[in-house]
């Protein structure tokens, strides 16, 4: 009776405790980054013009921009292809069940999380130092970025498969390439492909960006339009985007759909 | 006798084929082709100088700008955007939620709207903020706050669609209007998902919050920036460390956090 | 032929899995090995075909150790045995074709397998052991949409189509109703007889050991406690063999 009552008062002990902490949390950012109501209420009318000059959008433009907006999806797709591609391997060395020693899927697993933590944006503006403005690298930013979330997503498939047609393969004396290829790979490959156009949906979207630090797509002509204050040309490109990425969406989850 | 493939599969299969075909030849045909710059040597080399040799003294500087105080702004900046989608998602998580909302077409076209949140982009959103509020890491968290609406509404409106509602009925057959209901039934059961799902979009604002100072919006997106343009590969190195530091730490908190909520 | 010399298996906190086991198996034989659940019939069983290594002693088959096997000769040693599982552990979303052709895996080269090319006289033997276990019709479904015993018999298909000269079977019956017990446990003495293919048999439903094995194995903590024709397993024997009477639960009852 009385260690139920404890816990209770622990229970709620701790609830409190986390309230206040968020509170805390909450005041502390709102005092470091000086945000107001009132700043709020003052800009509203200036937004207010910036969404009217935005109406009605530049339908000219749809046509002049085709050409970049299928450039974006194309980097998406190669991206995600590379990126898929890298992934597969370095699941099966990520997943505790096919990589034996400790210290290999160890290391594989830091050097995805690694990779994880960087944004694609990020990524981008790191590259086109190196590979120049353009869509190479876009492409790169895609792949390393993809890859980061495919092998993630599949390494945890991976080690929830059902290990008994594994024992089956190692019985039938199949090598570890074959064992793989007919133990592992029939039981994720729907998963991996579901990841895959998971990432790719992601990456449509990222990729309409990217061309912000230069790295190619659309989002090069989107910096141009709006340092020129065409903002009905944004409203186009934006439009677009959202069409594009809203087709995109929906084919890849009928097709994620039909895997399962 | 020997037996074939149904027909029917066999066609599937290869109209599949020949669709994913025909997408990668039109992507490969038009990729562009990889050229490694002089300078790219160059830019190369010295990010890893950069990263192996950080600049530390970018790192505390009581009177300036420095590495930790745009962390910690970028850490606000992510906070507050997340608080403010975690309750301003709820009115549009409940009304996409099928079993929830007045009837499928609201439900649809609120999802629809979700989407649409989703897909405009945060940079853009940002650039509209910082027209009303200016530059700043305020217009980061007004961007972030409705932006990150899309994505929490939508999880959240899914895990409304998996509840079990026999126990709403029991409530609304014992006389309770719908806000009650609502109250007593939906919410216990999808505080602990919606308390998971908010702490993973803050994983995911803490990244864009870093990226979101390339417009201007606060944050430690523009020092990146600008060390990246003016080649100062020692301040990139440090900040990207820095970055990556508050990233996994951030990461690993708030995966403990969502195990000992499931 | 199988032989066990001086076969002992302790685990690492020092559970004794087997114990000083030394036994010949002939070719041709259909043996049931019974026991207690945990006695170590698992163990025994998986230890022929190495799934589970053993800490003492020497296993070996038709001359060659496959204690001593490294590489490439465990893994011939292995593609001549064929192994029917309790959870039947076939590939759900694979055909029953591929499943069955999964078993020739071990007799072609990693490229050629991994691409699934395999030669027509493969995929016709795999066609001849789905008909003897009568599924052929089947071969062309997706594994899950068969039924607990037919899954069981795809199983038995693969080991016929590697040519095995060993069936192992750990508790094949354990997952099934008693009709498709007797289905699939006749499959496996026609299996035994006609292509005189080695045949041992985890069970733990001792009528039904009865009713089959030509030479019964009783493995008590590890020990092998009773070797010899069904003749002799009498109702005393298998009481020493659980330490026990016969319950009720270990009994499958009348065929339907």
């Amino acid at each position: 009776m009385i260690e139920a009552r404890k816990r209770r008062r622990m229970a709620r002990a701790k609830r409190m405790v986390t309230i206040v902490f968020m509170i805390g949390l909450i005041w502390f950012s709102i005092l470091q980054t000086g945000v107001s109501i009132q700043t709020l209420l003052a800009g509203l009318p200036n937004m207010k013009t910036l969404v009217k000059e935005m109406f009605p959008p530049d339908w000219s433009y749809f046509i002049s921009i085709t050409e970049p907006m299928l450039a974006t999806v194309r980097m998406a797709v190669l991206g995600t292809t590379f990126g898929a591609l890298f992934a597969f391997p370095v699941a099966l060395f990520a997943s505790s069940n096919v990589a034996k020693f400790p210290l290999i899927y160890q290391i594989s697993r830091f050097i995805m999380n690694l990779i994880r933590t960087i944004p694609e944006l990020l990524l981008a503006a790191l590259f086109v130092p190196i590979f120049g403005i353009g869509e190479v690298s876009g492409i790169l930013a895609i792949t390393v970025f993809s890859f980061g979330i495919i092998a993630k997503l599949l390494y945890e498939a991976i080690e929830a498969i059902d290990p008994g047609p594994l024992e089956a393969m190692t019985a039938v004396g199949a090598n570890k390439m074959q064992w793989i290829f007919y133990g592992i790979l029939p039981q994720v490959s729907a998963h991996f492909m579901s990841y895959a156009l998971y990432s790719f949906e992601i990456n449509v979207r990222a990729a309409a960006v990217l061309g912000y630090v230069g790295a190619g797509g659309i989002g090069l002509i989107l910096n141009n339009a709006l340092s020129f204050y065409q903002y009905d040309r944004v409203l186009t490109i934006v439009l677009y985007t959202f069409f594009v990425v809203l087709l995109i969406d929906l084919a890849s989850n009928y097709v994620r759909r039909k895997l399962i | 006798m020997k037996m074939h493939k149904p027909i029917r599969k066999r066609v599937r299969t290869w109209i599949a084929i020949l669709i994913v075909l025909a997408i990668y030849i039109w992507a490969f045909a038009g990729a562009p082709i990889m050229e490694i710059k002089e300078t790219a040597i160059n830019s190369m080399k010295g990010m890893f100088t950069g990263l192996i040799h950080p600049d530390w003294g970018y790192v505390y500087d009581p009177d300036g700008e420095d590495l930790l105080r745009s962390l910690l702004e970028t850490l606000a900046i992510a906070i507050l955007g997340t608080f403010i989608s975690a309750i301003l998602c709820i009115p549009f998580a409940l009304l996409a939620a099928l079993n929830v909302s007045k009837s499928r077409s609201t439900a649809a076209t609120f999802k629809v709207v979700l989407s649409a949140i989703r897909v405009f982009p945060e940079l853009i959103l940002a650039l509209i903020f910082i027209k009303a509020v200016g530059l700043g890491p305020f217009a980061g968290i007004l961007a972030l706050g409705i932006h990150s609406i899309g994505m929490l509404g939508k999880l959240i409106a899914e895990s409304i669609e998996n509840l079990d509602l026999s126990a709403s009925e029991a409530i609304t057959a014992s006389g309770a209007n719908k806000m009650q209901t609502l109250w007593f039934a939906v919410v216990p059961e999808v505080l602990p998902a919606f308390m998971s799902y908010t702490l993973y979009r803050f994983e995911i604002s803490v990244r864009a919050a870093a990226i979101l100072g390339i417009v201007g919006a606060g944050g430690i997106g523009a020092p990146l920036i600008f060390a990246l343009n003016g080649h100062t590969w020692d301040r990139v190195g440090i900040i990207l460390i820095g970055i990556v530091v508050m990233v996994t730490t951030i990461d690993l908190i708030s995966s403990s956090i969502r195990r000992r909520i499931v | 032929m199988i032989e066990f010399k001086n076969v002992s298996k302790v685990y690492p906190n020092g559970t004794v899995g087997l114990k000083n086991i030394n036994i010949e198996i002939a070719e041709g034989d259909f043996v049931v090995i019974v026991g207690l659940s945990g006695a170590g019939k698992s163990t025994f069983l998986r230890s022929i075909n190495r799934l589970h290594e053993i800490t003492e002693g020497d296993i070996s088959i038709d001359g060659c150790s496959i204690t001593e096997a490294r590489g490439k000769p465990l893994l011939e040693i292995r593609r001549r045995i064929g192994m029917i599982f309790q959870n039947f552990n076939l590939v759900k979303r694979s055909t029953v074709l591929r499943n069955v052709l999964s078993g020739r895996v071990g007799y072609h080269s990693t490229i050629r397998t991994i691409l699934g090319l395999f030669p027509k006289e493969d995929v016709a033997l795999a066609f001849n052991a789905l008909e003897k276990v009568n599924i052929k019709e089947k071969a062309y479904s997706r594994a899950d949409e068969l039924s607990g015993g037919q899954q069981q018999r795809v199983s038995i298909a693969r080991a016929i189509a590697q040519e095995a000269k060993i069936i192992l079977a750990d508790e094949p019956v354990a997952s099934l109703d008693p009709y498709t017990t007797t289905q699939v446990m006749d499959h496996l003495k026609q299996v035994n007889e006609e292509l005189g293919i080695t045949t041992i048999v985890n069970l733990h439903f001792v009528d039904l050991a009865r009713q089959y094995a030509t030479r019964i194995i009783g493995i008590r903590a590890g020990e092998i406690v009773f070797d010899g024709p069904v003749a002799e397993a009498t109702d005393d024997v298998f009481s020493e063999i659980y330490g026990r009477q016969i319950k009720r639960d270990e009994l499958l009852g009348e065929p339907v």
